[in-house]
């Protein structure tokens, strides 16, 4: 991780960087006053190269390239106790969902498996229906360019019916397949939005 | 009617977005106006003298300003216009400034407004009359509820000026929060031997009358002339009687009755003085508790009173009061932290409240001035203090600062040290807040002298390991998490107005923010009045407030007061409504709306009834007015007429 010790604020500060994570994520960022809650409260703080309430700072202060290749991102697992925490009403899981999104775009991931791992999670769900691990975990060790890892695990996994050889067969997985096309078209169709609207909140179709 | 128009510019406040010479130029074309002109500021006083020469030299008989709003300078132009020989309700004011040109930036626009207004204002006052108040006897006895810290201040003020005090106090003593505490900031004085003194003075002066354990049960009337009941509420002792000996204590056997006054931490008898410096030192039977009252067989208190005080039949009784001003002092009340599931809910032992810990420190405390954990009765070595909780958290309802955490946690800090000098104590603070006088000195001190870490930033959680508890938060100054082990942790718990404050308001008919405390009539110039003539505020319970600023506001109500009973009479009010009677048909509606109670029955000659309005009692609601079948009951200064031509003249 390389980190900066002197910042020339007007030079570096990227406001359009800061309207994109308000819009995509909707929520107000200048309602962050650094209380630190959701590092204390994160699990993952230990991992990060910038604890999140540092990532809260750089979008305020528009540092678009360290934000978005930071790791921290990244290995958020969306556990939401920041979200909860938060003095000030933010949803910060969503605004590191965002910044993961505009990541990809950008192309700056810092971390390609944990990206690959997200991928393939969500194309075992959309053929399957649900996730399929023995299929998964493979797919994705492949990707990573680490074959072998927690490969020792599978037979007792298999053993104790953790691991199917067979994916479960999901009644009109048709369906859960189509809710990916809905997101798609719905991405679409809303140009320059970098997140569609969630599910819950459209008219049930 | 001759009219004049005299347009203010405000310097640049309405100028900059108003075209006031063309609005001077278009009032000049309507019906009636004479003069018209504008001016760089009207309320200053050459701009009064050129209202009073366009008067003489154009014999106008009404005056219209269109400046700021009428609640920052009607009095000032009615005196103008009243000193030139007009009478002061031939004046109107059109509000160009915080209805015009403070909230539009289109000038031609704003100018268009302002004609509007302008047009609206002259129309009115074409109908105008001249109306004349009257004078009333003003009764110089005042009510102070509540009886912390700053309703004794006001109490003894006023007092001490001759004045009669009432003080009503809902719990079984005075002295509020101040009492509770141990020392207090920045000078580490004892709080009940700067406080015991004037406590004692409220109980001795002859001139104030103390109804504790009593609640308003309703007001009435209007300032000079109010009218209270107070509840006194039922405390199955005779107070009259009641030495304060505290035998029955002693001996009575319900000892598992809650601790109000050390908040929780022991257990108090069912008869309880809560402390020893209590006043009124009289005895309460706490009835949830009571062994007599549920029914069982006891009544040891009844037998060991020498005086015979302790009556079980005792009920709830009214008494009245006639009052002319009041002040409320009624405080606050602390955030109440169980909301909090990071910090344990409320369900951890040693996770207390700031108020909690002030008992522990005190000597007259559950644990006689020693610091000991509640849990295990153990002396911590380790204590945790954690700032702004229920205080600008806008997850939990409570944005505001509570202005008085920071400090009371860096004296707590500082007594720590004095009690357990072993013993390390840590802060957890977002942002330190001491502005007052010798404040941020006494804040570096607790750091510099007396070692207190100080870690910036906020707690995420707090459990239990072994017999301990881990505090996680954060040092946002270095970017990482920090981890405390804790014997003691003390919420700073934030500061939020008294409970019921919201129907005590409506009995005062005053006004309190979405919070829950009492609206001043002006931020900066009005600070301890209200909306309603002859209620002042003193205190917490106007806003978060720390001793020396309660103290400060008690002693403004109460000269407040006293100014007001300089007079022996005051001026009413004409702006109340007037039954013609030719119109009035009786049906007695008006009686039936009006809030105030201040419409009655007149009878005739000849047992003809007819509604008749008392002034005295009247606000100038209106309510009536609307009501009225006939239109008999006309609000003066806003009859039914006035206000269709205002309507005419927008729509024209």
């Amino acid at each position: 991780m390389e980190r900066t010790n002197t910042l020339s604020i007007q030079q570096s500060r990227d406001s359009d960087f800061i309207r994109e994570v308000e819009e995509a994520s909707g929520q107000n960022l200048s309602k962050c006053y650094q209380c630190g809650n959701c590092m204390a409260s994160c699990v993952y703080t230990f991992a990060y190269d910038y604890p999140v309430t540092q990532i809260m700072r750089l979008i305020q202060l528009g540092q678009k390239d360290t934000v978005l290749k930071s790791s921290a991102i990244w290995l958020c697992a969306n556990c939401q106790a920041c979200t909860t925490r938060c003095p000030n009403n933010i949803d910060v899981a969503q605004v590191m969902e965002t910044l993961r999104i505009m990541s990809r775009k950008e192309h700056t991931v810092s971390l390609p498996d944990i990206q690959a791992f997200y991928d393939e999670f969500l194309r075992s769900v959309k053929t399957f229906g649900r996730v399929f691990e023995t299929g998964l975990l493979p797919v994705y060790n492949m990707r990573a360019k680490k074959p072998f890892t927690d490969l020792d695990l599978a037979p007792r996994l298999l053993m104790k019916g953790k691991l199917t050889f067979f994916p479960a067969m999901v009644k009109q997985r048709k369906k859960i397949a189509e809710i990916f096309e809905v997101i798609k078209r719905d991405r679409f169709s809303k140009e320059g939005k970098a997140r569609p609207e969630p599910l819950s909140s459209q008219p049930d179709i | 009617m001759r009219i004049g128009v005299f347009v203010c510019n405000c310097g640049t406040n309405i100028a900059g977005t108003v075209d006031t010479a063309k609005v001077a130029s278009e009032a000049l074309a309507f019906a009636d106006v004479v003069y018209a002109t504008n001016y760089m500021y009207t309320c200053s006083e050459p701009g009064q003298q050129e209202i009073q020469r366009a008067i003489g030299e154009y014999g106008l008989q009404g005056v219209v300003v269109a400046a700021c709003s009428p609640r920052m300078h009607e009095p000032t132009f009615r005196r103008a216009v009243e000193k030139a020989g007009l009478n002061k309700y031939m004046f109107e004011m059109a509000n160009i400034r915080e209805h015009v040109s403070w909230i539009g930036n289109d000038r031609e626009a704003n100018t268009r407004k302002a004609v509007d207004l302008v047009r609206m204002a002259v129309g009115k006052l074409r109908f105008n009359q001249p109306l004349f108040s009257s004078k009333m006897p003003v009764n110089k006895r005042l009510l102070v509820i509540g009886g912390g810290v700053a309703g004794i201040q006001a109490a003894l003020d006023c007092a001490d000026g001759g004045v009669d005090v009432v003080m009503v106090e809902r719990k079984q003593y005075i002295g509020g929060k101040m009492a509770q505490l141990d020392k207090t900031f920045p000078t580490i004085d004892c709080s009940s031997c700067i406080l015991g003194p004037k406590m004692v003075d409220v109980s001795q002066k002859e001139n104030i009358t103390l109804y504790a354990a009593s609640e308003i049960e309703s007001i009435s009337g209007y300032i000079g002339n109010f009218t209270v009941e107070i509840r006194k509420k039922t405390t199955y002792v005779n107070w009259d009687a009641c030495t304060g000996c505290g035998a029955c204590m002693e001996k009575c056997p319900a000892k598992k009755a809650e601790d109000y006054f050390n908040e929780g931490l022991g257990t108090a008898r069912a008869i309880n003085i809560p402390f020893p410096q209590a006043i009124p030192k009289k005895a309460v039977i706490d009835a949830q508790f009571c062994r007599q009252l549920n029914g069982k067989k006891c009544g040891v208190c009844a037998k060991i009173c020498p005086v015979k005080a302790i009556d079980f039949e005792m009920k709830d009784t009214i008494v009245t009061e006639k009052v002319g001003a009041i002040i409320a002092a009624t405080g606050y009340d602390l955030f109440d932290h169980s909301v909090y599931g990071e910090y344990g809910a409320g369900r951890l032992p040693d996770v207390i409240t700031g108020i909690q810990y002030e008992r522990i420190l005190s000597a007259s405390g559950p644990y006689g001035g020693h610091i000991r954990r509640p849990s295990d009765g153990k002396e911590p070595t380790e204590i945790v203090f954690i700032s702004c909780v229920g205080s600008r958290d806008q997850s939990v309802g409570r944005p505001y600062c509570s202005g008085v955490c920071c400090m009371y946690i860096a004296k707590q800090a500082i007594l720590t040290r004095d009690h357990l000098p072993e013993s390390n104590s840590y802060v957890f603070y977002m942002d330190i807040r001491a502005p007052g006088k010798n404040y941020d000195e006494f804040v570096r001190r607790a750091q510099e002298e007396y070692g207190v870490q100080y870690i910036r930033g906020r707690v995420g959680k707090i459990y239990q390991r072994g017999d301990r508890m881990v505090v996680q938060g954060a040092d946002t100054l270095l970017g990482v998490q920090v981890e405390v082990e804790a014997d003691l942790v003390v919420l700073a718990t934030g500061v939020e107005s008294s409970s019921g404050a919201g129907e005590l308001a409506e009995k005062l008919r005053i006004s309190y923010d979405q919070y829950g405390f009492y609206m001043e009539s002006h931020p900066k110039l009005r600070p301890v009045e209200t909306n309603t003539a002859g209620v002042y505020l003193a205190g917490a319970c106007q806003g978060p407030k720390d001793i020396p600023s309660s103290v400060a506001q008690g002693s403004a109500a109460a000269s407040k007061v006293q100014s007001l009973f300089a007079h022996d009479m005051i001026e009413t009010n004409p702006q109340v409504a007037l039954v013609n009677e030719r119109n009035c048909i009786a049906c007695g509606k008006c009686i039936q709306v009006c809030p105030f109670g201040a419409i009655q029955w007149k009878e005739l000659r000849g047992g003809i009834k007819k509604a008749e309005v008392l002034p005295s009692v009247c606000q100038g609601c209106g309510v009536c007015n609307a009501t009225c079948p006939p239109k008999a009951v006309q609000l003066q200064h806003a009859t039914d007429n006035q206000i269709l031509a205002e309507v005419n003249e927008l729509c024209a």
